[in-house]
C-alpha cells in the first residue's frame, strides 16, 4: 500500500489505471479536467493505456462502449453537462450492457464556478437504470472507482462515478491498493445485444429491468452504504451522501444524530426503513438536486405530514453549493451563520481574458463593423471567448450550450434578422459546430459565422484542439460553404482596419461566410 | 490540534505553489489535511483561493467554515479582505501589500491597508520588494508563505524541502530566490510582528521596511527601531530616504540605537 496525495478528480484516475483499463477518453471541461491529464501524464503516447481526448462526450462515450465490446476496461469521463451530449450512448449503453468494465466518472459543478447549469448526474444514472457511486472524500473516489469496474462487469451494465467540484479540486492523501494488470475478457460474441434493433432492444431493455432487483440488494448491503444508529436520540435522523456528508459530520459534533450516509445508489431502501424506525423526522442533506428527498417522496410525499425535510421543503437552499455553515443552520434551526463585520474595500475580479489574446482584437473588430447597422446580433459560445460578454467588449448575446451559437445564429437569420453573427473556437467548432455549420451551409443563410482559431482548448488549460489550422478550413469547406467566403484572418491590433474591412464585406454577402481569425493562444508561448 | 487556512490571490500568483509546500510538508509531518482550490473561469487575471486544512484528526469538510480560520494568508490585499468573513477573531493576517489593479474601479489603498489591519492580527509586507531583493519577482508568495510559517503548526525544515522539490527543475538560480524569499519573509514577518506588538505606526514600519536589508535582518532591531519610528528622528530619516542613501540599510540592531544615540545623520555619510 502507497500513500499519494491527490486530487479527488486524480484519485479517480488512479484507481482506473490501478483497475487495469486499457482505454480513457474525455473531452475537456471544469472540473473533471485533471481527471484525464491525470492518466495522459502517468501513461503517455504508447504507453499501456490508449488515452485520448475526443472530439466530444458523445464520441468519448462511444469509445469507450467499443473498448467494452472488446472485453477490455474502460474509463470515460467529462463535466456534468458534457453527458447531455452523451446522453444518447449512455442511456442506451445501459440497454446493451456492458461486457468489459465500463465505467463513467462525471464531475457536477454545484454552485455554477465554471458551467452554465447544475444538473445533478444521480438522475442521469436513475434514468439510465445503472449503479452509482457517490464518494465523500478522495480516499472512496479511489476505493469507489475501482469497485465500479468490477460492478459494472459483474453486473454487466456501465457503472457511474459521481464527483462534484469540491472533491474534485480538494487535495489529501490517498492509500491506493496494488494495481492489476489490463486482461481481456474477449471479444463479445453476442451481437444481438449490441444491435438495438426494435426486436434485440425489447427484449435488451426487459433485461435491464430485470436486473434492477440485482442493482438493488448489491446496493443494500454494500458497504459504501453506511447506517449508524445514535440511540440516544430518537427525533431527528440524517440521510446524506458525497460532499454534504463531510458538512454534516464537520458540524454536528462528537455525537452526531443517527444517519445514513449513501455512497452507492439506488437508494438502499432497508436502511432507510430502519433509519425512519429509529427517528421522527428525516433531515436529508446532499449536494445537488434534492435526489435522495423527491425520490423518497414521491409524487404524494408533498403533504405536510411527511417526515422527511430538506432542499426541497427548503430547509435547506433549493440551490447553490452547501457549506459547513449552512449544514450547521438546517441542522439546528434556531442558529444562523455567525455574523461576520462588513467591509467596504472589496471589488469583484472577474475572470478576464489575458493581455495579448487573439480574441480581444477580433471582439474590437466585430463592435467595429457591426457600428453600422441598426440591430445586429451577435451569438456566441462556451470558451474563454464568452469573456466577451464584460466590459470592455459586451461584444456577444449568448452562450447556450457547446456549438450553439451556429444554430441560433441560423434561427435567428431565419426570422428575418440582420446582420446576424456568431462566435466559436476551434475546439468548440469541431465538438459541436461542424453539424450546424453543415445545416447552415445546405441553405446556404445569411449570416456570418467566426471560428476563433486559436490552435487549442484554451479554457481548460490548452488540450489539444482537432480543428485548427488548415484542417479547420479544409473541414469548413467539406461542408459546402463556399471557398471565396472562408476568409482567414490575423487577429492584431495593427490589423485592425483590414480585418473591419473582411468584416464589412462578408455581412454584406447575402449567404454564409466564415470568417477564421486565426492566431495561437498566449498560453501557448509559456 | 487542528489549523485552518484561507489563502487569497490572483491567477498566476502562485497560490497554489503555496499548497503544494504546506500540503506535502503536512502528509510528511503525518498530519492529516485537506486541500481545496477554486480557479475561476478564465486562465489569468480572477480572483483565485484556496482552502487548507490541517489537524491532528480525521478533517471532514474540505472547506473552512466562516470566522475558523486561523490564517487568512494572501499574496494581494484586496484578495486577503474578500475573504475577512473566513477569519476568526484572533486569527492572522499575512498578506503582500503589493496591489494587482486589473480592475477600473481598485480601491485607495491606504484605505484597504487601514481596512484589513482591522480585521485580524495582521502581517503586512511589500512581498515584491522582498522577492526582488531575494532574486526573483515571481518569488511573492514564498515571501508570505515564509511569513506566515512561524505561525503554521509544521517545522520549517520540512517546508522548505518541498519548496526545493517544487523548484528543482527550475535551476539553481530559481531554487535559490525562493528559499531566499521564504526567510526573508520569516523575518520580515517577524519584525513587523514585533514592531507592531511594541507599538509600532503601520505605516511608518512599511515605509521602514522598504529601506532595510531583508538578508540581515536581525530580530534584535525590531525594538530598537520601533522606538526611532516613535522618535522625532524618523522624518529627517525619511527625508534621507530620496537623497543618495543607500539603497538598503543593514539589519543591525546597533544602527537603530545609534540613530537614537546621535540621530540618522551618519547614515547619508556612507
Amino acid at each position: 500500500m502507497n500513500k499519494m496525495l491527490l486530487l479527488g478528480d486524480e484519485a479517480a484516475a488512479q484507481a482506473a489505471i490501478d483497475a487495469g483499463i486499457t482505454t480513457a477518453y474525455a473531452y475537456p471541461g471544469t472540473p473533471s479536467t485533471e481527471l484525464f491529464e491525470y492518466i495522459e501524464r502517468k501513461s503517455p503516447k504508447g504507453g499501456p493505456i490508449h488515452a485520448t481526448w475526443a472530439a466530444n462526450e458523445k464520441v468519448a462515450y462511444e469509445q469507450a462502449v467499443g473498448t467494452s465490446f472488446a472485453g477490455r476496461r474502460s474509463l470515460v469521463t467529462m463535466k456534468h453537462v458534457g453527458l447531455n451530449v452523451a446522453a444518447d450512448p449512455f442511456i442506451n449503453s445501459a440497454v446493451t450492457g456492458a461486457h468489459g468494465g465500463l465505467v463513467l466518472v462525471i464531475a457536477d459543478d454545484p454552485g455554477m464556478h465554471s458551467s452554465q447549469n447544475e444538473q445533478d448526474s444521480r438522475y442521469y444514472a436513475h434514468f439510465a437504470m445503472v449503479h452509482c457511486y457517490e464518494p465523500a472524500n478522495q480516499q472512496e473516489a479511489y476505493d469507489m472507482t475501482r469497485e465500479a469496474f468490477d460492478t459494472s462487469e459483474r453486473f454487466a451494465a456501465p457503472v457511474m462515478v459521481r464527483l462534484v467540484t469540491r472533491l474534485a479540486h480538494s487535495r489529501a492523501d490517498v492509500l491506493v491498493q496494488p494495481p492489476v494488470s489490463p486482461t481481456s475478457l474477449g471479444r463479445s460474441t453476442t451481437p444481438a445485444r449490441w444491435t438495438l434493433l426494435p426486436s434485440n432492444a425489447r427484449p435488451q431493455y426487459q433485461k435491464l429491468v430485470e436486473k434492477q432487483p440485482s442493482l438493488q440488494s448489491f446496493s443494500e448491503e454494500s458497504p459504501f452504504n453506511q447506517l449508524e444508529i445514535n440511540p440516544k436520540n430518537r427525533e431527528l435522523g440524517v440521510i446524506t451522501s458525497g460532499v454534504a456528508y463531510n458538512y454534516f459530520r464537520e458540524v454536528a459534533g462528537p455525537h452526531p444524530p443517527s444517519y445514513l450516509k449513501i455512497g452507492l445508489y439506488p437508494i438502499p431502501t432497508g436502511q432507510v426503513l430502519q433509519l425512519l424506525d429509529h427517528v421522527k423526522e428525516v433531515l436529508i442533506i446532499e449536494e445537488g438536486y434534492p435526489f435522495i428527498e423527491q425520490t423518497l417522496l414521491g409524487t404524494l410525499g408533498m403533504a405536510n405530514n411527511s417526515r422527511f425535510k430538506g432542499r426541497f421543503t427548503r430547509h435547506l437552499p433549493l440551490w447553490g453549493e452547501l457549506n459547513p455553515d449552512i449544514v450547521a443552520a438546517a441542522l439546528d434551526e434556531g442558529t444562523h451563520p455567525a455574523e461576520t463585520p462588513p467591509v467596504s474595500q472589496l471589488r469583484p475580479r472577474p475572470p478576464q481574458l489575458c493581455k495579448g489574446c487573439p480574441h480581444a482584437s477580433t471582439f474590437s473588430a466585430i463592435n467595429e463593423a457591426k457600428k453600422g447597422y441598426d440591430d445586429p446580433v451577435v451569438f456566441s459560445d462556451i470558451g474563454c471567448y464568452t469573456l466577451g460578454y464584460y466590459e470592455p467588449f459586451r461584444t456577444i448575446e449568448s452562450c447556450l450550450d457547446m456549438g450553439a451559437s451556429i444554430g441560433l445564429a441560423k434561427g435567428a437569420a431565419d426570422a428575418g434578422m440582420h446582420p446576424v453573427l456568431c462566435a466559436l473556437g476551434d475546439s468548440t467548432f469541431g465538438h459541436s459546430g461542424i453539424t450546424p455549420l453543415l445545416t447552415a451551409a445546405h441553405e446556404n443563410t445569411n449570416m456570418v459565422v467566426f471560428i476563433l482559431d486559436n490552435g487549442t482548448v484554451a479554457m481548460t488549460g490548452t488540450q489539444e484542439s482537432m480543428s485548427t489550422g488548415d484542417r479547420l478550413v479544409e473541414l469548413v469547406a467539406g461542408v459546402g460553404v463556399e471557398r471565396d467566403h472562408i476568409r482567414v484572418i490575423t487577429p492584431l491590433p495593427q490589423q485592425h482596419e483590414a480585418n473591419v474591412q473582411v468584416i464589412c464585406e462578408e455581412i454584406e454577402y447575402p449567404g454564409l461566410s466564415v470568417i477564421i481569425p486565426r492566431r495561437p493562444c498566449v498560453q501557448l508561448r509559456r | 490540534m487542528k489549523y485552518d487556512i484561507v489563502i487569497g490571490g490572483v491567477g498566476g500568483q502562485g497560490i497554489l505553489s503555496i499548497a503544494y509546500v504546506i500540503d506535502n510538508a503536512a502528509m510528511k509531518q503525518g498530519l492529516h489535511f485537506k486541500q481545496s482550490e477554486v480557479h475561476g473561469m478564465a486562465q489569468r487575471g480572477g480572483a483565485v483561493s484556496s482552502h487548507l486544512r490541517l489537524s491532528d484528526q480525521e478533517i471532514f469538510s474540505d472547506l473552512v467554515a466562516r470566522r475558523s480560520a486561523d490564517l487568512l494568508l494572501s499574496v494581494e490585499p484586496m484578495e486577503a479582505l474578500r475573504h475577512a468573513s473566513f477569519l476568526r477573531p484572533g486569527g492572522l493576517v499575512v498578506t503582500s501589500t503589493q496591489t494587482m489593479v486589473n480592475i477600473p474601479d481598485y480601491p485607495d489603498v491606504d484605505e484597504l491597508l487601514a481596512e484589513l489591519s482591522g480585521i485580524g492580527e495582521t502581517i503586512l509586507l511589500n512581498a515584491d520588494r522582498i522577492a526582488r531583493e531575494a532574486g526573483s519577482p515571481r518569488a511573492q508568495n514564498m515571501v508570505v508563505l515564509g511569513a506566515a510559517s512561524a505561525d503554521i503548526p509544521i517545522l520549517p525544515e520540512i517546508m522548505k524541502e518541498f519548496l526545493l522539490q517544487l523548484f528543482q527543475k527550475k535551476g539553481e538560480r530559481i531554487i535559490q530566490a525562493n528559499l531566499n524569499a521564504f526567510e526573508y519573509g520569516l523575518s520580515s514577518g517577524r519584525f513587523y510582528r514585533t514592531c507592531i506588538q511594541a507599538g509600532a505606526q503601520r505605516s511608518r514600519l512599511l515605509a521602514l521596511l522598504d529601506h532595510l536589508d531583508p538578508s540581515t535582518l536581525d530580530i534584535e532591531a525590531a525594538i530598537p527601531w520601533t522606538r526611532v519610528m516613535e522618535s522625532t528622528w524618523f522624518e529627517p530619516l525619511q527625508a534621507l530616504w530620496p537623497a543618495g542613501l543607500s539603497r538598503t540599510i543593514p539589519g543591525d540592531p546597533a544602527i537603530p540605537e545609534r540613530i537614537l544615540a546621535e540621530g540618522p545623520g551618519f547614515l547619508g555619510q556612507t
